[in-house]
């Protein structure tokens, strides 16, 4: 049945406003996900820009292009915006224009606060991006900012670096608050927590994440800020205060940041692999409880960060073993994905290929994380290429790749069109073999004994620096075909049904393509119940 | 080296078939250096303590090609079977409690497989008991001191090791040599075969202290002393780096540490105390202009030059030019005491401890009276320790 309900007697169902009071006043789901994507992508943009500044640099041993100081900062910026400014906001925009569509609800809980927690975005990134051109420079010390580095010996632009993070936080938890909320209260009358789609669950976990950390991060930079302007000592030797209490701070906050980058995007591709394999997703409780045990575990780990700090054995020991432990859940959802795609009906449309690319490549990365778990083989492999490797495999193969498999996968939902099918594979492999290029010799350079955030390097790891940077410049391009590619959907192209996907599942189907501006004004009936 | 070409030799005998695999993996990209196992591996090194590793290493990441071969294979398998295109219909199966079981608890026992090895070698690396020798690593922003520790403090070597490497070279104005960026001045020197303890700590920022050779890395960091220890077996010249960003030059300050036969290590750390002994003595002579202004542009291109520039102009705002402005040109109290300790908040350090009192006077003076300068004055080297002892 349609569950489009057609509301007669209530004249606020209209379309959006014209112009750019649209924008900025919208409080609707719709459009602020649009926002957040758009916003995203703009930084992933940015972000990608600085990594090819880093990637050209070290094309040839020497410096050609840039000083060390103006590497470091790009190094920073880099980190910095990819995981606060593209993302952490992808996710939020896919959240924003999915979970009410997936559980029958009319928009998120809190409206107006979602339009405050986008609009603080742009100015916490202008105002960061702004210290590029001051005095000084930009943040120059890493993303993950180790003091003393970032306090006594930080240029004076940290203090804005400071603020920008506050209001990044600021935003993360309005919109987590808003997740929950909708999760819990706003669900179709009938649905229960199990019978919510996965993509719903791990944006509840996720939101949970988020909620618990990002005030411990807003703690970690406000003990910064008293550190350089107020006199205080908490992680300044000299004052009796103790430089590794910054690093467990901020590790306490930041490894569960890294599962709220991935746990949404495991969330999308069970999504998709069951609509292409046109079979039901293997072992849907076990994904469950597999998500909720790994965002447990990511709370009890954070210190395999710092296994060259000197910590006691009793503690190297036990974050060895707690984070080998993350194998298990995580393997649980690699061996599921495999076993939904087994005696399907599989075709490979785009947002399959990005999907099962996300499958292996994830995996991979993961695999580096178990070695990199293990500690007398981490004192070799810690702060080397081989560490950027991994981290690199499960964000851009790992979380980008599920964004942009979203992406394909529900345009056709949000335009009504279908995008290029011929151009959007072309997108996949360029990316695919770009990504790899890129990120597999650094394996190799990070064994071979090379160290991260290094502007200039020896001539044994020359040959490998190149080719990671012709990878580098491969992917990097072939995003603008990505740009092209959703454009050209926009403007438009084949028209979308409402089913889209042959094998898809779920209430964000049942409506309209596009989807009407507003949908679920009264909750939708859910078929009967199928699951076992 | 030698060294290199047994392991080159006991890699390919092996490892074999590991290599096959990244060399596959490999294809295509870089002929020239599939031809170098070092490139693409970790180093096996030359103590007990690093082949432990080096075969942990090999045995979790045979572990991991096992298990991701077998899940590729299933999902390769699948898609090329599995198609809609070849008229494949889908099953209706969508849990196997069984199969779920076996998933859970077989990766279990194999990380446990993993763990015994791993915590039987982390507990031999955390044994730093018994040292022959101590030797204390302090990281500065950008370069290492290392001090010989001796009961006796007239017997105490003490030096600095900083880049080899000539900026021309970086800047690419004239060819880079072997070892670019990977030579210092003053290689740590340290005998074969005795147990060697390194107490590592940091006067500014955390770095990180890394020889591969001998899988030894450990931060340095303020207000911090870690061990760390190595008996190594073979004698050599085993290159390390710095791996924790610590500012502008984190890529230019690298570690290299000379093992050598016990005779020729007692040899070397004698003449080391007699050139301890000759600076105490050079502090007690009365300095002429001309040899304060030479030794100080030499002290300066070791000290100052990679923050003030060659020519004195800095980089403003972090690093202030020296000429004709400021303390360079200002009254020499002040100019000796930011030098001797430093500036707090900003990039400048304490030089007390790095050089030694007839350096300081010497820079000084060079700087007072290089570029331009030309305040006419100049600094002895007695005076200077004056100050640093009143200070102490």
């Amino acid at each position: 049945m349609s569950a489009v309900i057609e509301n007669h007697h209530d004249d606020h169902h209209h379309g959006p406003d014209k112009g750019l009071m649209r924008w900025v006043l919208t409080t609707n789901h719709k459009d602020i996900g649009t926002l957040y994507l758009w916003f995203s992508f703009a930084m992933f943009l940015t972000g990608g820009c600085m990594a090819l500044v880093i990637r050209a640099e070290l094309f040839q041993p020497g410096l050609q292009l840039v000083v060390p100081e103006f590497f470091n900062q790009m190094t920073t910026m880099h980190g910095l915006i990819m995981v606060f400014g593209a993302v952490m906001p992808a996710f939020v925009g896919l959240a924003n224009w999915l979970v009410p569509m997936m559980i029958g609800a009319p928009d998120m809980a809190l409206p107006r606060m979602n339009n405050y927690s986008f609009w603080i975005l742009p100015f916490a990134f202008s105002m960061l991006l702004s210290t590029l051109f001051m005095e000084g420079g930009a943040p120059n010390f890493g993303w993950t900012f180790y003091a003393p580095l970032s306090t006594e010996y930080a240029p004076p632009s940290v203090t804005f670096f400071i603020f920008a993070v506050h209001l990044m936080g600021i935003s993360s938890i309005m919109g987590s608050i808003n997740v929950v909320v909708t999760i819990l209260n706003l669900r179709a009358p009938g649905m229960r927590l199990m019978d919510m789609p996965l993509f719903v669950w791990t944006w509840l976990i996720t939101a949970y994440l988020l909620i618990a950390v990002m005030p411990v991060l807003a703690g970690v930079v406000t003990m910064m800020l008293m550190d350089i302007h107020f006199g205080t000592a908490f992680f300044s030797a000299g004052g009796g205060g103790d430089p590794v209490l910054f690093q467990h701070v901020f590790w306490f906050f930041g490894h569960p940041e890294v599962y709220i980058m991935i746990l949404p995007a495991f969330g999308i591709v069970s999504a998709i692999i069951p609509t292409f394999a046109r079979k039901k997703l293997f072992g849907y409780d076990s994904m469950v409880y597999a998500t909720a045990s790994i965002a447990f575990l990511s709370f009890i780990v954070w210190a395999h960060h710092m296994f060259t700090v000197g910590m006691p054995i009793a503690g190297e020991l036990y974050f060895m073993y707690a984070t080998m432990l993350i194998a298990v859940p995580t393997g649980v959802k690699v061996f599921n994905w495999a076993a939904t795609m087994w005696q399907g009906s599989m075709t490979f449309e785009t947002p399959m290929l990005f999907a099962v690319a996300f499958v292996i490549l994830f995996t991979i990365g993961g695999l580096s994380g178990l070695m990199l778990s293990i500690v007398p083989a981490d004192f070799q492999y810690h702060d080397t290429y081989f560490v950027v490797a991994h981290f690199h495999y499960v964000l851009v193969p790992g979380s980008i790749f599920s964004i942009m498999a979203a992406a394909y996968y529900w345009l056709p939902k949000w335009t009504g069109n279908m995008y290029d099918e011929t151009l959007g594979k072309t997108h996949f492999w360029l990316s695919f073999v770009g990504v790899n290029v890129t990120f597999f010799p650094q394996h190799f350079i990070g064994l071979a004994g090379m160290p991260r955030r290094y502007p200039d390097y020896a001539l044994q790891f020359a040959d490998w620096n190149m080719v990671s940077s012709v990878g580098a410049f491969i992917f990097g391009f072939s995003q603008l075909l990505f740009l092209f590619i959703v454009i050209k959907c926009i403007m438009g192209g084949k028209k979308a049904t409402d089913e889209v996907w042959e094998g898809a599942e779920g209430l964000e189907w049942t409506i309209a393509s596009p989807a009407p501006y507003h949908t679920f004004s009264t909750p939708p009936e859910l078929p009967e119940r199928s699951m076992a | 080296m030698a060294r290199k070409e047994s392991k080159v030799g006991e890699g390919q005998r092996l490892k074999t078939s590991l290599q096959w695999l990244i060399a596959l993996a490999a294809l295509g990209s870089s002929w020239q250096a599939l031809a170098d196992w070092s490139a693409l591996n970790m180093t096996k090194g030359v103590t007990a303590i690093s082949r432990e590793v080096y075969d942990l290493h090999m045995l979790i990441f045979t572990i991991c090609v096992v298990i991701g071969v077998l899940v590729f294979g299933v999902m390769i398998w699948s898609m090329l079977v599995h198609r809609k295109s070849l008229g494949h219909e889908p099953a209706t199966f969508s849990h196997s409690t069984k199969l779920e079981y076996a998933w859970t608890i077989i990766p279990i026992f194999i990380l446990i497989g993993m763990a015994v090895p791993a915590t039987s070698t982390l507990r031999d690396m955390y044994d730093a008991s018994g040292a022959e020798i101590d030797i204390e690593v302090r990281g500065y922003q950008w370069k290492w001191q290392y001090t010989y520790l001796n009961d006796d403090p007239t017997q105490e070597v003490k030096f600095i090791s900083s880049l080899l490497t000539p900026p021309d070279e970086y800047y690419n104005r004239s060819p880079k040599r072997e070892h670019y960026l990977s030579d210092v001045d003053n290689p740590l020197v340290i005998p074969i075969n005795k147990r060697v303890r390194f107490l590592i700590t940091s006067n500014d920022v955390i770095h990180s202290w890394w020889v591969p050779d001998f899988a030894v890395k450990k931060d340095a960091i303020p207000g911090f002393v870690h061990e760390a220890w190595a008996v190594v077996e073979e004698p050599g010249i085993y290159r390390g780096k710095c791996t924790e960003l610590c500012g502008k030059d984190h890529g230019f300050m690298p570690i290299v540490v000379k093992a050598v036969e016990q005779a020729e290590y007692e040899s070397w750390l004698a003449m080391k105390q007699q050139e301890a002994l000759q600076v105490y003595e050079t502090v007690g002579k009365t300095w002429t202009m001309a040899e304060l202004m030479e030794t100080g542009e030499q002290v300066y291109a070791q000290a100052c030059q990679s923050c003030h520039q060659a020519n004195g102009q800095g980089i403003p705002p972090a690093f202030p030019s020296l000429v004709g402005q400021g303390l360079a040109i200002g009254p020499i109290d002040a100019h000796i005491d930011i030098v001797v300790n430093g500036k707090a908040g900003s990039a400048m350090q304490a030089f007390a401890a790095q050089l030694n009192p007839a350096e300081i006077a010497a820079v000084v003076t060079y700087e007072r009276n290089a570029w331009g300068n030309d305040v006419g004055d100049l600094v002895q080297p007695r005076a200077v320790n004056a100050l640093i002892s009143s200070e102490e």
